[in-house]
């Protein structure tokens, strides 16, 4: 089995003026080609900061990341990230957004056109290519910026709550159609989100996270069959495995509030 | 876009540093916004506009020659429009010495003016320090530099150069710095990820983030350098549509006074439209 994404330990503080922040505390995780996981937690519990630190652009203060066999740091190209917040540059159309990746690297993009066309073709963006982003409802967006991701070919995809801002019958849409490119693709992608039953609906393994500091409590394996299709979120094998996950995690929550280790968000009032 | 900085700020707060939301900036946000829409109206706009001015100049032609207002007062409409025609040839070179000034003064300080504010803005701590210089170059009219620039390099076009320079540069920088203060951190991160460099990242994020602020900048800096270049001719020397008007106020010619008024309005108002293309073109995104 390759492993593609390989976190031992990884732990992150920061440092703001209003002290120390301890996000993520002893978190491992380790995805093998092909796997599809699913991150979950509260949120500020610390997703995005482990995120941020895979891709390498706000490196962890401990332990190891290991993405494709190398420690996470320079930027590369087989890995694919899509942002919370589609991202894409409001003054290009959405071609040449979706080509934005392919310019930086100084890639032929005619070379591309055939790739980005079957992309456009399976998230329903033909048509708009010449349109700017501003033109496009959130949802054709943030399909746009996976276009954008897979545009470049990455094995990797790393996900940050791509879906989030969305309604939930687009979000339902959506999920549905990042299974069946993933069904053809077979990319390796971790996923955040806080919430499980999408993370129980598209992943073979759910690492969930605690409250600050996030620590690993507990990893489920979804054993629902594949491919699911979007009826599989009606079946009752669904709802239990999606039950005994929030149980797990009230209960986590309860075990940190005894022992004193629970940090109420202390800065909410200050954003 | 204030929300996505809002949002960031939560969830990356790190970045928060940079993320300024400054918004359109302050006092010319109403400026960025009538560029943004100038466009949006096409030939009906333009028809209201011609029709107005059809309805205003027919009416001062006719109350002009109803009240028998004397020409060293106020001369018709059809009376300045003949007296431009008729001295358009010795008018001319004079409206060429000032577009002149008016352009390389231009193009010079807004040029730096547009260096400065994207180099200074990387630099919080040096940006701190130079603002309070650079607003007191705005605030200080330049015009009031020009006698003892002429004094120094004698009634020639360089001290116009330098003072149109000195007007338009600073008006430039001051709106430039606020646009590329917005550093937009998941768009740089995107970029980032991809290997970009830092000049890829100025060139390809940055700048075209900066743009909208930066067009405001280059609208009022023009308006000022005009004045300015206007202005300057006044003061010294026997160039310029400035010495001009002065020279036909004199001698109580206010035919050709309007005249070269209405140049100096056509100067004003190609500025104007100059901004709105660039702004239509590689900024229509924003508002
Ligand atoms: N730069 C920073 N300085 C100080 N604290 C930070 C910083 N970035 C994040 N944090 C804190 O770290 C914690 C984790 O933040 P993170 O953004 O990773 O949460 P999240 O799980 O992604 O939340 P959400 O679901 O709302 O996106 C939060 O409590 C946040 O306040
Ligand atoms: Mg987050």
């Amino acid at each position: 089995m390759n492993i593609q994404i390989d976190v031992k330990n990884a732990s992150k503080t920061y440092h703001s003026e209003r002290g120390e922040v301890e996000a993520i505390r002893d978190f491992s995780m380790e995805v093998a080609e092909g796997d599809f996981v699913a991150i979950v937690g509260p949120s500020g519990c610390g997703k995005t900061t482990l995120l941020w630190g895979l891709t390498g652009l706000h490196p962890f203060s401990g332990g190891s990341a290991k993405i494709l066999g190398d420690e996470v740091g320079k930027p590369r190209q087989d890995v694919g990230i899509i942002f919370q917040q589609a991202n894409l540059l409001p003054w290009r159309t959405l071609i040449d957004n979706i080509h934005f990746p392919l310019e930086i690297m100084g890639e032929d993009v005619t070379q591309y056109e055939q790739r980005v066309h079957d992309l456009l073709q399976t998230v329903g963006l033909v048509g708009f290519e010449d349109n700017m982003p501003n033109e496009l409802s959130g949802g054709m967006q943030q399909r746009a910026s996976i276009v954008r991701a897979l545009s470049v070919d990455p094995k990797v995809l790393l996900m940050d709550e791509p879906f989030g801002a969305l309604d939930a019958y687009t979000r339902d849409e959506m999920d549905a159609l990042l299974l069946s490119i993933w069904n053809k693709t077979k990319k390796t992608i971790a996923f955040v989100t806080h919430r499980i039953e999408e993370a129980v609906y598209l992943a073979d393994r759910v690492y969930v996270m605690t409250p600050r500091p996030a620590v690993n409590a507990k990893t489920f394996t979804i054993d629902l069959p594949r491919p699911r299709p979007e009826g599989t979120m009606m079946t009752q094998d669904f709802f239990n495995i999606v039950a005994t996950i929030k149980q797990s995690i009230s209960d986590e929550v309860k075990k940190q509030k005894q022992s004193g280790e629970y940090q109420t968000e202390k800065y909410s009032t200050a954003f | 876009m204030e929300d996505l900085d809002k949002e960031l700020s939560e969830h990356v707060p790190e970045f928060k540093d940079n993320a300024e939301s400054e918004g359109e900036g302050g006092a010319f946000g109403g400026v960025s916004k009538v560029i943004a829409t100038a466009h949006t109206h096409g030939w009906k706009q333009a028809a209201g506009v011609i029709g107005v001015a059809i309805v205003v100049i027919g009416l001062a032609e006719i109350l002009i020659r109803v009240l028998n207002v004397p020409e060293f007062v106020l001369p018709t409409p059809s009376a300045i429009v003949v007296a431009l025609f008729e001295s358009i040839n010795s008018i001319y070179p004079h409206f060429l010495y000032t577009l002149l000034e008016l352009v390389a003064g231009y193009v010079i300080g807004a040029a730096i003016g547009m260096i400065f504010a994207a180099v200074l803005t990387q630099f919080p701590y040096f940006e701190t320090i130079v603002t309070p210089y650079i607003i007191l170059l705005i605030t200080t009219p330049t015009i009031a530099l020009v006698p003892l620039l002429m004094m120094r390099l004698g009634f020639t076009i360089w001290p116009r150069i330098i003072a149109v320079a000195l007007a338009s540069g600073p008006m430039v920088m001051i709106n430039s710095m606020t646009g590329f203060r917005r550093a937009d951190m998941p768009k740089i991160a995107l970029a980032r990820s991809y290997g970009a460099t830092t000049f890829q990242i100025f060139l390809k994020i940055r700048f075209p983030l900066a743009l909208p602020m930066v067009n405001v900048g280059l609208l009022v800096g023009g308006i000022f350098g005009l004045i300015t270049a206007v202005g300057a001719d006044m003061v010294g020397g026997d160039m310029g549509l400035g010495n001009r008007l002065s020279y036909y106020s004199s001698l109580g010619r206010m035919a050709e006074f309007f005249g070269v008024i209405i140049l100096v309005a056509l100067i004003g108002i190609s500025i104007w439209i100059g901004v709105s293309r660039i702004n239509k073109k590689w900024a229509s995104w924003t508002g």
